[in-house]
């Protein structure tokens, strides 16, 4: 049941690259990412993939085919026609290493400027306790597995190099809703959010929702509600006037503003 | 030494052309404790290193957070008592000396099943999020081999929490991580540790470290089987690293051969199915629909697991009054039994066998409680798992055999060398019992740090040197495949070494298959010697695997060397030709050195530790009576 | 960044605010390799946004035909200004107000929608490409968000989901009077009764299951284990949450049908199909 499949695949590191055409046997049941190692054991043994769990659990080997970002472990050979030519190329929005491997410690360097975690003391037994239905939001964000693939297609610094600096991305919105959610969570981070983490540059176009591989609903569960919560801090005059008088959240107490 | 202002703050990459300063223009940094590897252990270890005060430094493979952990489902064991009150330490060391049929090393699965509830409470200070029961506590449930509903978790993604939360700390703390290089060679000076030699991957080019104590925390050696649930970063890095360095190896016969893996479609062939399935109401069947574990129950586990299919059914709901069902048997037993049912004929049509729970569970609660599982079947083999059974077989899971260390310290033979994590050997006897190994990463994973930072400290001034002839000559070991014109493509002779050892030194054994593995690997070797690599040095996934394919040589080497040795079957370990256990070989490991010339593996026979009286007596005593033993 | 020295001077050329075709990229000419037809969304929601401007734009200006007894356009209602006979059911607080009612009272609904989390993808996209699809390249040089005047202003989108509501109510209230013949007795209906029941729910699913919405019921809180009402509540609007860009379209269709067909009506072109 195998066939011959014609790939493009971008060679190349920043002095310059461009798409070679390799053609591989492939079989039934198999991903882009065996047809890539098929490519690299018997024609291009120095075609730099970077990879690990091969099961969508690691998000590693993230990349773009036909220009779409996925991740190649888990992109079915048989989503595509069997005559139809597959153009794979290394991220857009981080800079290239070599060929499908690039460098994403843009991503590490946000995971440095993140607060975190704070709890209060454990309880007197020694244990913490938290109800499920309070830990569950939390958990659908911790079911990142930090592909980038949402800090690749986001438009904010695809598209825009200077906005670096000034942007956490996608993925690490989903770190302050997750903190900002958090049943003992002790620190406010409203306003980084705002501020240090650029939540604002966010125009929830929902690109992130779209290529993340777990499905994990970014717009709708993280970034929007942490915009939500920051309009409640910053640019809600109701709840500010409340808070003067008394009326607030009460929800909210007991949590200091880092 | 310049620092930090060329390179990635992150991944500590330099670029830079310039390679000026150090040995040789070697990049060089200067530790305190040097980690080699960041999965849980890895990372658990840094963390406690840089508490107690040391410099410390994690160099990995792969990018932080990658680690194979990641792929642990099921949970972390530790009794905790938040389902079960009964439940204590006692009750899960003996489990787990149960479980590995009483080859642990005792100390280890004590200090184990007394420290994993602490460990695994500090998670969640560190912000891990993990279910809970209705009081709030963080919920725990069954898993093959455990008496109680035991392992803490998340879904099915139990390791993705755990690397994500230790993650996140060590960056909170700020040790730094050099991402992407890979340790080639351990320095010594005078039979102690001084530094690790390395490359980056992304430029090729070589890094020195030198500190007095080395942790190596480089997971297993799965790559060199066939299939195998492992990725490829599990080349037995830190088993040969360790053997070339001066330590031994114990147990290395002893390789977990998980009993669900994905059968089909070929490509994910091996790929893990949590044993959640199971915990949660999962049962195996094969072609005739037989639910067959009922006829595999050893003697060892009649007493304790269930002979009729209405018991099992009921020991779900009422686990006081029933025994555990057949299917949550240790996983050796549960993969011999499904290897046999499909030598019998008696498989699927990809080879395999059939795992169903979707006709004994809700679709919502199998989405709910194993979405992950759900996610994979559906996206890799176009299976529902609520709707259909999955059809699985064995597949290479996890190595028991590692670096031999002192149970309390983790230390190796060699002063200043640690192992922890799948890389050590001891813990978990001959058979590793689910959810064991993320609580091993954690509780030694501490302690190796806590004493190589000890040692560290009591050296002073006075640290070991490296020496620039050992640093030549690793470079010279590490760029020698460029050298070599002609030679053959180590992607074959990695495809070659590991259908061989599928084939010869896999889930049921004899002495003639060893034998010719044994001589299939010396012709490996000489192939190896001669392999080339294309291209430059640049991000080289060639000359990468060329230089890990060594260290999946000898690790290879020493597992069919101690396999042929143990004529008995135990555990991970089942020889055709031996086919029950043997009291005599009960009470000893076995060690593999490396030889004088470091071209090949010794064996010697070891006394197993002693374990003390007030511990024997929990293997005395029926279990019934084990329950009311503890506080 | 990961470059050398040496490369980037290599590579000047290339403006550093650069997108995809910046120095340190992969060096790809395509804007896109997307191969579907990714232009056809954001094309097709150009298209029909442009379409209901253009018509809303004409009928609040119009000022006429927004009545056929019993029926009040959803356009026009509460209609405050100097309206016909029989449309003000809350009185004409507004009569001097020179131009058409339904100015007074579009802003709400108007502004609602304008501020909405799905409207604003949705014509980011379509209208501004920014981006135009996902891993698209969009046109524009510079690129700040929401962060500055005038699109910090989304932030007020709370305030226009309160308005809704009110704007909900009385719409349902229109309903309600629609079960009325011309004669103002009780008990009939026709067909525009039936539209505007249609159109009122599908105005109340897209109110409720604004993201504002969802914030107010209990988003907001930390702990749904000790507001097991507003965590009940909140999961209902969550669930109507995932749905609430097709809620936007249907309700944008639905209340350009109605204000259409009570146009008709009013006009003289049709007679309203009378039930009962």
């Amino acid at each position: 049941m195998g066939y011959d499949l014609k790939m493009r695949v971008w060679r190349g590191d920043q002095s310059g690259g461009e798409l070679g055409d390799y053609t591989v046997e492939v079989s039934e049941g198999e991903v882009v990412l065996d047809a890539l190692h098929r490519v690299q054991a018997t024609q291009a043994g120095d075609l730099a993939i970077r990879w690990n769990c091969k099961a969508g659990k690691c998000g590693s080997c993230s990349a773009e085919i036909n220009g779409k970002p996925r991740l190649l472990c888990m992109t079915r050979l048989s989503d595509f026609e069997e005559s139809e030519t597959i153009t794979v190329t290394p991220m857009r929005t981080f800079p290239v290493i070599r060929d499908l491997v690039t460098d994403v410690s843009y991503n590490y360097e946000k995971a440095k400027e993140l607060p975190y975690f704070e709890p209060p003391p454990r309880d007197s037994d020694g244990k913490r306790r938290m109800a499920q239905i309070d830990v569950e939001r939390g958990q659908e964000f911790r079911k990142c597995i930090e592909c980038f693939l949402c800090q690749n297609t986001c438009h904010v610094v695809r598209d825009h190099e200077d906005n670096k600096p000034a942007f956490a991305g996608p993925r690490f919105f989903l770190r302050y809703a997750e903190l900002d959610m958090h049943p003992l969570d002790t620190h406010d981070r409203r306003e980084l959010a705002q501020g240090a983490a650029g939540l604002g540059m966010c125009n929830i176009t929902k690109c992130c929702t779209e290529v993340c591989p777990e499905g994990i609903k970014i717009t709708d569960n993280a970034i929007i509600p942490m915009k939500e919560r920051v309009a409640d801090k910053k640019f809600d005059p109701l709840v500010w006037l409340g808070s003067k008088i008394g009326i607030r959240n009460k929800d909210n107490d007991g949590r200091t503003e880092v | 030494m310049s620092e930090a202002n060329d390179r990635h703050p992150m991944t500590g990459n330099r670029m830079s052309s310039d390679e000026s300063g150090g040995m040789h223009g070697i990049e060089q940094h200067s530790y305190d404790v040097v980690v080699i590897g960041a999965g849980g252990a890895g990372l658990r270890a840094a963390i406690a290193a840089h508490d107690a005060g040391a410099r410390t430094a994690i160099v990995c493979k792969s990018l932080l957070g990658k680690a194979h952990t990641v792929m642990a489902e099921g949970g972390i064991a530790a009794a905790m008592g938040n389902r079960w009150p009964e439940d204590n330490w006692e009750v899960h060391f003996r489990d787990t000396m149960r479980g590995g049929k009483m080859l642990n090393n005792w100390r280890m699965a004590q200090l184990h099943a007394q420290e994993a509830p602490e460990r695994v409470m500090e998670l969640e200070d560190w912000g891990a999020l993990f279910d809970r029961t209705e009081d709030g506590l963080i919920s725990q449930r069954d898993f093959g081999g455990h008496k109680y509903a035991r392992l803490a978790h998340v879904g099915d993604r139990t390791g993705l929490e755990m690397i994500r939360t230790l993650q996140q700390r060590a960056v909170q703390l700020g040790i730094d991580v050099f991402m992407e290089c890979t340790v080639t060679d351990l320095m010594k000076d005078d039979g102690k540790i001084s530094g690790a030699f390395g490359y980056w991957r992304e430029t090729g080019r070589f890094v020195m470290f030198e500190a007095p104590s080395v942790i190596l925390a480089t997971g297993g050696i799965g790559k060199s089987f066939k299939v195998t649930s492992n990725s490829w970063e599990y080349t037995g890095d830190g088993h040969a690293l360790a053997m070339r360095a001066g330590a031994s190896l114990i147990n290395m016969e002893f390789v977990q051969f998980h009993p669900t893996g994905m059968v089909w479609p070929p490509s994910v062939k091996g790929l893990l199915v949590t044993e959640s399935v199971r915990g949660d109401g999962g049962i195996l069947k094969n072609s005739d629909g037989k639910r067959f574990m009922f006829d595999y129950i050893p003697d060892f586990f009649k007493a304790e697991t269930a002979d009729t299919e209405e018991e099992a059914d009921r020991w779900y709901d009422d686990k006081k009054n029933n025994r555990r069902p057949p299917e949550l048997l240790p996983r050796d037993e549960v993969a011999r039994a499904i290897n046999s049912e499909i030598k019998a004929g008696r498989g699927t049509p990809h080879g395999g066998i059939f795992l169903d729970i979707a006709s004994r569970r809700s679709p919502e609660f199998i989405r709910k409680r194993l979405p992950s599982m759900y996610h994979q079947f559906k996206e890799l083999a176009d299976v529902d798992i609520t709707a259909e059974p999955m059809e699985i077989g064995p597949t290479c899971h996890y190595v028991m055999g590692g670096v031999e260390v002192d149970a309390d310290t983790q230390e190796s033979a060699v002063t200043g060398l640690y192992a922890v994590g799948e890389c050590s050997g001891g813990m978990h006897g001959s058979n590793r019992l689910g959810g064991n190994s993320l609580g091993d990463l954690l509780v030694f994973g501490k302690r190796a740090g806590e004493a190589a930072t000890a040692y560290t400290s009591s050296l002073g001034d006075n640290r070991p040197r490296v020496d620039e002839a050992d640093v030549t000559a690793a470079q010279q070991s590490a760029l020698a495949p460029f050298e070599v014109e002609g030679g053959e493509n180590p992607y074959t002779i990695q495809s070659d070494l590991q259908q061989s050892m599928n084939d010869l030194v896999g889930i049921i054994r004899t002495a003639s298959e060893l034998e010719q593995s044994l001589s299939e690997i010396e012709a490996f070797k000489v192939r190896a010697a001669s392999m080339k690599v294309e291209g430059h040095r640049q991000y080289n996934p060639g000359w990468h695997l060329a230089l890990d394919l060594r260290n999946m040589l000898i690790v290879s080497e020493a597992i069919a060397k101690a396999a042929l040795a143990r004529q008995e079957s135990r555990g991970g370990h089942t020889r055709d030709d031996f086919p029950g256990p043997n009291a005599e070989w009960g009470t000893k490991n076995l060690v593999v050195n490396l030889t004088a010339d470091g071209t090949g593996v010794d064996l010697t026979e070891k006394p197993l530790p002693v374990m003390p009286d007030e511990l024997k007596k929990y293997f005395d005593a029926p279990p019934a009576a084990t329950k009311e033993a503890g506080n | 960044m990961a470059s050398t020295d040496a490369r980037q001077s290599k590579v000047q050329s290339v403006p550093s605010s650069a997108g995809v075709g910046g120095p340190t990229r992969a060096r790809i000419n395509a804007k896109t390799l997307r191969t579907d037809r990714w232009w056809l969304t954001p094309l097709a929601t150009f298209l029909v946004f442009f379409a209901f401007i253009v018509y809303a734009t004409f009928r609040a200006f119009y000022g006429h035909d927004y009545y056929s007894a019993p029926y009040l356009s959803p356009f026009y209602s509460p209609c405050l200004g100097d309206c016909v006979g029989g449309a003000s059911d809350f009185g004409r607080p507004f009569q001097a107000f020179p131009l058409s009612a339904a100015l007074i009272v579009l802003i709400f609904p108007l502004g609602f929608r304008l501020t909405c989390y799905y409207y604003r993808k949705a014509y980011y996209r379509a209208f501004w490409l920014s981006p135009p699809a996902c891993a698209v390249a969009e046109p524009h040089q510079k690129y700040s968000g929401e962060t500055r005047f005038p699109l910090i202003l989304q932030n007020v989108h709370r305030y226009f989901w309160y308005a809704a509501v009110v704007v909900g109510v009385v719409l349902t209230y229109d309903v309600v009077l629609a079960f009325r013949n011309e004669q103002d007795e009780w008990g009939h209906m026709g067909l525009g009764t039936l539209l505007m029941l249609v159109n009122v729910v599908l105005i109340w699913l897209y109110t409720l299951s604004c993201h504002s919405c969802r914030h107010a019921v209990g988003g907001r809180l930390r702990h749904f284990s000790k507001h097991p009402v507003r965590y009940k509540m909140w999961t209902f609007v969550s669930k109507l949450n995932t749905r609430h860009a097709q809620f936007a379209w249907y309700s944008l269709f639905s209340v350009a049908l109605v204000d259409l067909y009570i146009y008709l009506l009013a006009a003289n072109v049709f007679d309203d199909p009378r039930f009962f």
